[in-house]
């Protein structure tokens, strides 16, 4: 396949992003680098290398606490002295060099929290450079960090590196500031492309000067702003400027090449500041502009930090301890229980006895959070049948659900299945409002997947049970099959594989609900429901309580099973 | 890091009005803000904090007295002497442990002394300033209900490792969050007197001002702080103006009436919503150097004061904000 115009190879991309950086450390924030196991790690020490010897470089661990990220008393060696041993913060340390955070994509809320405040304040002025080893769309580094570092490089799939270098650098302030036209040119494509962050903006205009500045020159040119609108801009757009998203979404989808010719044509009329533009647009992500393409891109509000919690004594990420006995199912923090000790001892020393005395409101337990424990998945059939049937009352019955699901401080998510796919139109969420807005873009028609969308709806239950929650499916369907599981069309196979498809969630043991939503109930989807031991309702039969309560109900049944 | 000047922020003008309102009457409540990340949230709530002028602090008092108030905390705060201090904005991080917040055992001095001593928190660091809260809707909620707590009582109340420990802790809680992300629970949103929707601007011509503006600041902070400085004076001047006057402004009868009529035409719940709009509408009227509130601050505060306290309908479409809007046209034109 050949590559859409502009794009570089995302290695070469990345390295110059980091050359970039290198330039611009404080006011760029950091870097992403998504994917790319070896290569990553060369750009790593190629970044490294960039730096001045005597720099920091520190290496975070996924599960910091404060004490060591911001400084505070060692306890070890202060009871060995006798006295408070002050120790220096991770932050402190890394202070004029670059903090790596592996796992990115696993690192929780008050960590990315920390750093962000670091990063927004600069006591610290360290550059962050995030390891990200997601594998799934909404796999990623906490949004509050994304947003905070200028670039995104996605290096999944890059195999090797290739040696560049830039002799005659300038240092970035000996650039001049850009003129209007050039800022214009960069706001307007951010305006395009959907991009709200004025942190985006900035990191723009700090990239087209560093860029100049890499390569010697005073005065920032066109060629500057293409990198910034490349390294910057692409990554983070939330939608397709008008012209783009007007392409009729019938287009089976259009390849990369044909609309790399498109904008070719275009761009040798255009005036400057759509330029930009097209090289912003040229450099999206092939998946991100799929997704912008299908309309199904759901804003990227998510990251680690989102979602429900709840404080568990047994299992997730451990949180503060808290003061409390070893008992119902809770475990002693040991640290913790000793640190609440040790300013005790002077005093208890009277007691007579010669090693540590930790009486029993010294004890700590420790507290974890742990995922919400309950998860519904909503399965709906927006096929042309089901469209002619009650798409819109059942579309009416999942907001009513939602609204339950938000009384009861429960996740939602949103699988659709039409045409000849299935598609996760909302991962699982607590916000109403987005949930809201996928189901009010919900398009119906086309044929029926019914096996396709119930294995989707499968697999992200999977996905969510392996998080350590409690998956609930809810599909709803008229039951009638047209398209199997390959795409291609016909009753029979389809009706087979649907069965197939429903006979792996009763293997799952995951607790579903199968609402009928054709007008004259079949006996096709309860049919359908057995297979899958499901519960049945006809939704003709139900109104909003009485589903109310069957979901109640089957959910119930789910979280304690 | 030098401050980004408070009336060189671009648009937010809504934002702006209400972090004013804060300032001339603390008693209205904390301000709310939604919107996107890195739309200037925090740079207009800390760009607030420095304008103000500095506050008197008793010397080396860790929980901020006044100089009147010599004595009555749990430090020794014994000193004559007064020193000034510039108004704290205090950030709280998401994920923030609760010993951090509200203070806890200062484990240096009982490892070197032996003595039992407290360490103050970030509430007491916030004490006669502000608090700002970033994604306050991912917050842990018992935080979320100590915060509530404190402001409501103005007090921070510790008990906790053998400690007993009580002081002030009055501060304008400035919270903000994505509604993308997470909901508020509706009985924290009713705390917050004012809330306020932030967006980035749209316009081109305002995006590259506020490129051109970050830049300057860049290149040379002490020289764009002098060039607003005048602006920054006038804003101040407004708002020690507004002060002065608020306790002398007079609210009609007729238009309590018309505050309360707007509460009940939209449903707000609680009597919290009507207090808080007459309140609001009295702060506005001392800013723009008015004697007697009239309706049009009635209505230019309306959104604000009241568009976090409407009930949820899952199945209305409509927005708050257009259901106040919708309500204002009607009972008043």
């Amino acid at each position: 396949m050949s590559a859409p115009l502009g794009a570089v190879d995302p290695a070469s991309e990345a390295l110059l992003a980091l050359a970039l950086l290198n330039l611009a450390p404080a006011k760029l924030g950091g870097a992403v680098l998504r994917g790319g196991g070896p290569v990553r790690d060369e750009l790593v020490e190629r970044y490294r290398a960039m730096r001045p010897a005597d720099a920091p470089w520190r290496r975070l661990p996924p599960l910091v606490e404060d004490d060591r990220l911001l400084g505070g008393i060692d306890i070890g060696a202060s009871l060995a002295a006798g006295k408070a041993v002050h120790e220096k913060g991770l932050l402190a340390q890394a202070s004029g060099g670059a903090i790596l955070a592996p796992m990115a994509e696993r690192m929780g809320a008050q960590l990315a929290g920390r750093l962000a405040q670091a990063l927004d304040h600069g006591d610290f002025d360290f550059t962050l450079l995030l390891l990200d080893d997601g594998l799934e769309a909404d796999e990623r580094a906490p949004a509050a960090l994304l947003d905070r570092v200028a670039f995104h490089c996605d290096l999944s799939g890059v195999r090797a590196l290739e040696s560049m270098s830039w002799p005659g650098a300038l240092p970035v302030e000996e650039v001049a500031p850009l003129p209007a036209d050039m800022l214009t040119s960069l706001a307007a494509a951010a305006t395009a492309l959907g991009i709200d962050s004025v942190r985006a903006l900035l990191f723009a205009a700090t990239t087209a000067c560093a860029h100049a500045a890499l390569h010697g020159r005073r005065e920032a040119e066109k060629a500057d702003l293409d990198t910034a609108a490349r390294l910057v801009l692409a990554p983070r757009a939330t939608q397709l400027p008008p012209s783009e998203a007007e392409e009729p979404p019938e287009d089976p989808a259009p390849s990369d090449a044909e609309s790399g010719e498109d904008r070719e044509t275009a761009q040798s009329d255009t005036p400057p500041e759509d330029q930009v533009l097209e090289t912003a647009l040229a450099a999206i992500p092939p998946d991100l502009l799929q997704a912008l393409r299908d309309g199904t891109f759901a804003r990227r509000a998510k990251g680690s930090g989102s979602g429900a919690k709840s404080r568990s004594k047994l299992r997730g990420r451990p949180l503060g301890a808290r003061p409390g006995l070893p008992r119902g199912g809770a475990r002693l923090a040991l640290v913790d229980t000793l640190r609440a000790a040790v300013p005790w001892q002077k005093l208890r020393e009277r007691r007579g006895s010669a090693s540590i005395t930790v009486l029993r409101e010294d004890l700590r337990v420790k507290r974890f959070e742990e995922r919400a424990t309950s998860v519904t998945i909503f399965c709906v059939d927006a096929s042309g049948s089901a469209a002619m049937a009650r798409l819109a009352e059942a579309k009416g019955a999942v907001e009513r659900l939602l609204a339950q699901a938000y009384a009861t401080r429960s996740e939602v998510a949103l699988v659709a299945f039409r045409k000849t796919e299935a598609s996760v139109l909302l991962p699982p969420t607590r916000s109403l409002t987005r949930a809201r807005r996928a189901l009010a873009q919900l398009p119906g028609g086309g044929g029926t997947p019914l096996a396709t969308g119930i294995a989707t709806a499968a697999s992200l239950a999977a996905t969510i049970s392996a998080r350590g929650a409690t998956p609930f499916l809810v599909l709803l369907t008229d039951g009638s099959a047209n398209i199997a599981a390959d795409g291609t069309p016909g009753r029979p196979q389809a009706r087979e594989d649907a069965e197939a498809a429903a006979r792996g969630v009763a293997r799952s043991g995951m607790a579903s609900l199968v609402i009928d939503i054709s007008p004259r109930p079949r006996p096709d989807a309860e049919a359908l429901a057995k297979t899958m031991r499901a519960r049945y309702l006809p939704l003709p039969l139900a109104d909003s309580a009485a589903l109310e309560r069957a979901v109640t109900a089957a959910r119930d049944a789910a979280v304690t099973a | 890091m030098a401050r980004f000047p408070f009336s060189a922020i671009v648009g937010q003008d809504e934002m702006k009005q209400a972090l004013l309102i804060a300032a001339v009457d603390p008693a209205v409540g904390g301000v709310m803000v939604f919107g996107d990340r890195g739309t200037g949230k925090s740079t207009a709530a800390r760009a607030l904090a420095s304008l103000l002028p500095p506050i008197s602090v008793v010397e080396d008092c860790r929980f901020g007295c006044l100089p009147e108030e010599k004595g009555t905390c749990p430090d020794p705060c014994s000193s004559g002497r007064v020193r000034k201090r510039p108004v704290p904005l205090v950030d709280l991080p998401l994920g923030a442990t609760d010993d951090r917040v509200v203070g806890a055992l200062d484990l240096e001095k009982a490892l070197r002394d032996g003595e039992k001593s407290f360490e103050p928190g970030l509430l007491a660091k916030a004490h006669r300033g502000f608090l700002y809260v970033d994604e306050i809707n991912l917050l842990e909620d018992h935080l979320v209900d100590l915060l509530l707590d404190v402001v409501a009582s103005g007090e921070n109340v510790v008990e906790r490792e053998g400690l007993s420990v009580r002081h002030r802790a009055r501060f304008v809680l400035i919270g903000s969050g994505n509604p993308e992300e997470g909901e508020l629970r509706p009985q924290l949103l009713d705390r917050f007197g004012l809330s306020v929707e932030v967006h980035t601007p749209q316009a081109v011509e305002d995006r590259v001002e506020i490129m051109r503006r970050c830049d300057a600041q860049e290149r040379d902070p002490d020289a764009f702080t002098q060039e607003w400085e005048a602006e920054d004076r006038k804003v101040l001047g407004r708002i020690a103006r507004g002060q002065k006057r608020i306790d002398n402004i007079s609210v009609p009868d007729a238009l309590l009436e018309d505050t309360a009529r707007l509460c009940i035409a939209v449903g707000a719940d609680g009597l919290r919503g009507e207090l808080t709009l007459m309140r609001a509408a009295r702060a506005l009227a001392a800013l723009n150097g008015k004697k007697t509130v009239s309706r049009a601050e009635l209505v230019e505060v309306a959104p604000s004061a009241l568009r976090h306290r409407l009930r949820r309908d899952v199945l209305d479409e409509t927005g708050s904000t257009a259901r106040i809007e919708r309500a204002l046209e009607e009972l008043f034109g």
